[in-house]
């Protein structure tokens, strides 16, 4: 068919299966965020720590370096190595949410096109799974995904004992990495699907982080508990993180009552983004 | 690549449900909505068959929440309505896939150009990526953007961002067009445009256009079915084509030289007649052509200043309808 041609013409061609519309979603909302020079050189910022890692465990099995350095016992390649490791792409994954998140949703409800989304056979989960795509896969490319490059580095060099022992750290690094984009993803987009304004929602998800722990420990100290820990969601997930890695913190808080918090947290996104994201909002 | 592509079921269900005349594009049967305790659809009936429907109706009549509703936006309260034949509370899909939407208000991507905002949403309705860029291109064309496909939707006019929501609406090859004031904000030439484009994709067979306007010449000049609609109710239903037509028994003359003689003469042949000052109104009778009336004239040496055929415009057929 020309391009050119003026009158209207109907379509009798293909059509892609249903389950593959949220690839678009993700295809072009991922297009549109490497598009910012800024956002590309973050991810690119992220990679530096891995890498640096990397060199690390090479160093740590390069027996003649180490005895130069006389430094053998410092460089130790165990759950703690990796703990440390998602500590920091932790942080860099928020930062990159914070630049991230809230461009996702909230243009496309400044800008009213939801009913142009609702109006196809698309339906909101859809689009809410295409729109976290985009940010699991792009945190999921900074966390575990490195993580597990890294576990598999230090196998090849420490041989089949030590990754036998130590297999469980590769799940760990999995598992408190998916927690924590999820985590993220729900917050970044409940927030950006409620605050129109991008910089105040990106702002709102700094705040949310920060105050929340500086009004925990605020709770803490006037009211002498310990369940100020509940809103701040870094402590939830130190804690967490620090039962998935086997390290003993002695944090006052159990797995369990963090694990439920969490949910909570999720479920309250959820819901956040289930009130907001629809074609229209029915004033009763 | 043929794996990841189904069948066009949907595009065949389109050709299937536009061949069948006897399948109404709108089936309404005690539609009703609630939006906590305002009602704001009430016990709708009505069956809508019609090349292009005109839902007309004052602000706040309920033209933008029927629409919504059978888009699947809204809920029913009770009732239920069919799109071209099919349930909106069970095949929401299959409707949506079906049908092309152009909301009211301002709806974009923005720092997006318009064809990629026109191919994603044709890849959103089920096309394959090279298809959707083609008719992205196609629409634009269509809708008059080719030379302004490549800005951002962002610097775009109020008139070039109706005229890309109408791009998008159209794009994926729907069999129902939703227009929802489709000329809202547009100076007066930029509306004869739209309404010139809407009654192109009308005449091209297609599709059926459904048109929602508080704006009685845009309906008027479009539509075949007017929907008129007032406080969530049907005021009145009224197939424009037949009125026209029937309209045609309707005759306005201005006369010159009459006196009772014609008036008499006339109402002898059957025809209904109304006098004012030179001017006579009538409806002729069956089997009574104009040229009757001319030879009637001719021979009582009345002369014809001006022949009218009267007919109720729509704008009289909507004030009845509020008025009732």
């Amino acid at each position: 068919m020309a391009v050119y041609r003026r009158s209207y013409t109907s379509y009798a061609g293909p059509l892609t299966p249903a389950w593959s519309r949220s690839l678009v979603l993700f295809r072009y909302s991922r297009k549109k965020l490497f598009r910012s020079k800024l956002q590309t050189a973050l991810f690119v910022l992220c990679f530096f720590y891995p890498l640096l890692c990397l060199i690390l465990i090479y160093l740590a099995h390069n027996l003649s370096f180490l005895e130069r350095l006389e430094a053998n016992q410092s460089i130790s390649i165990d759950n703690r190595f990796f703990f440390f490791f998602i500590n920091v792409q932790g942080v860099l994954a928020f930062v990159l949410t914070a630049f991230t998140g809230p461009g996702l949703i909230s243009p496309d409800i400044a800008n009213g096109a939801l009913p142009l989304y609702f109006c196809r056979p698309f339906s909101r989960a859809e689009y809410v799974l295409g729109k976290a795509s985009v940010l699991v896969i792009l945190l999921s490319q900074i966390t575990w995904m490195p993580g597990l490059v890294l576990f598999a580095v230090q196998s090849s060099l420490a041989g089949a004992h030590w990754t036998w022992d130590h297999l469980w750290i590769a799940g760990s690094l999995v598992l408190s990495s998916l927690i924590w984009i999820a985590i993220l993803s729900l917050l970044a987009m409940a927030l950006s699907a409620w605050v129109k304004w991008r910089i105040v929602a990106g702002a709102l998800l700094l705040a949310v982080l920060f105050f929340g722990a500086g009004f925990a420990e605020a709770i803490n100290a006037v009211m002498r508990t310990q369940s100020g820990h509940f809103i701040n969601l870094v402590f939830l997930m130190k804690t967490i993180w620090t039962y998935l890695f086997r390290i003993d913190t002695g944090q006052s808080m159990t797995s369990a009552e963090a694990w439920t918090a969490l949910l909570v947290y999720c479920g309250i996104c959820l819901a956040l983004l289930v009130r907001k994201v629809r074609a229209y909002e029915v004033v009763k | 690549m043929s794996t990841a592509i189904q069948s066009g079921a949907a595009a065949v269900t389109n050709q299937q449900a536009a061949a069948a005349p006897q399948t109404p594009v709108i089936d309404l049967q005690g539609l009703s909505v609630r939006f906590g305790s305002r009602e704001i659809l009430k016990d709708l009936v009505c069956s809508l068959r019609g090349r292009a429907i005109g839902l007309l109706g004052p602000n706040g009549a309920g033209k933008s929440t029927l629409i919504n509703t059978l888009l699947g936006f809204y809920k029913p309260s009770s009732g239920s309505a069919r799109v071209l034949g099919h349930d909106i509370r069970t095949d929401t899909r299959r409707i949506r896939s079906l049908v092309g939407y152009m909301p009211e208000n301002d709806a974009f991507i923005s720092k997006m150009s318009a064809v990629s905002f026109v191919q994603m949403m044709a890849e959103l309705s089920g096309l394959p990526t090279e298809a959707a860029l083609e008719r992205a291109h196609e629409a634009l064309f269509c809708v008059g953007l080719a030379e302004a496909r490549y800005r951002e939707l962002g610097t775009y006019s109020l008139g070039m961002k109706q005229l890309a929501k109408l791009a998008q609406a159209i794009a994926h090859g729907p069999k129902l067009l939703i227009l929802d004031e489709p000329t809202n904000g547009l100076d007066p030439s930029a509306r004869q445009r739209m309404i010139r484009m809407i009654g192109d994709i009308r005449d091209s067979n297609r599709l059926q256009i459904v048109l929602c306007s508080h704006l009685l010449r845009d309906v008027e000049d479009t539509c075949e079915e007017v929907l008129i609609l007032n406080q969530g109710r049907i005021a009145h239903y009224s197939n424009l084509e037949e009125e026209r037509k029937a309209n045609k028994r309707f005759l306005e003359l201005e006369l010159y030289g009459a006196n009772g003689d014609f008036t008499e003469a006339v109402e002898k042949l059957g025809c209904e007649c109304a006098t004012t000052a030179n001017r006579l109104k009538m409806i002729l009778a069956d089997g009574v052509e104009v040229r009757d009336i001319y030879r009637i004239a001719a021979e009582r040496d009345v002369r014809i200043r001006r022949l009218n055929f009267r007919r109720d415009t729509l704008e009289d057929i909507f004030l009845k309808a509020m008025e009732s």
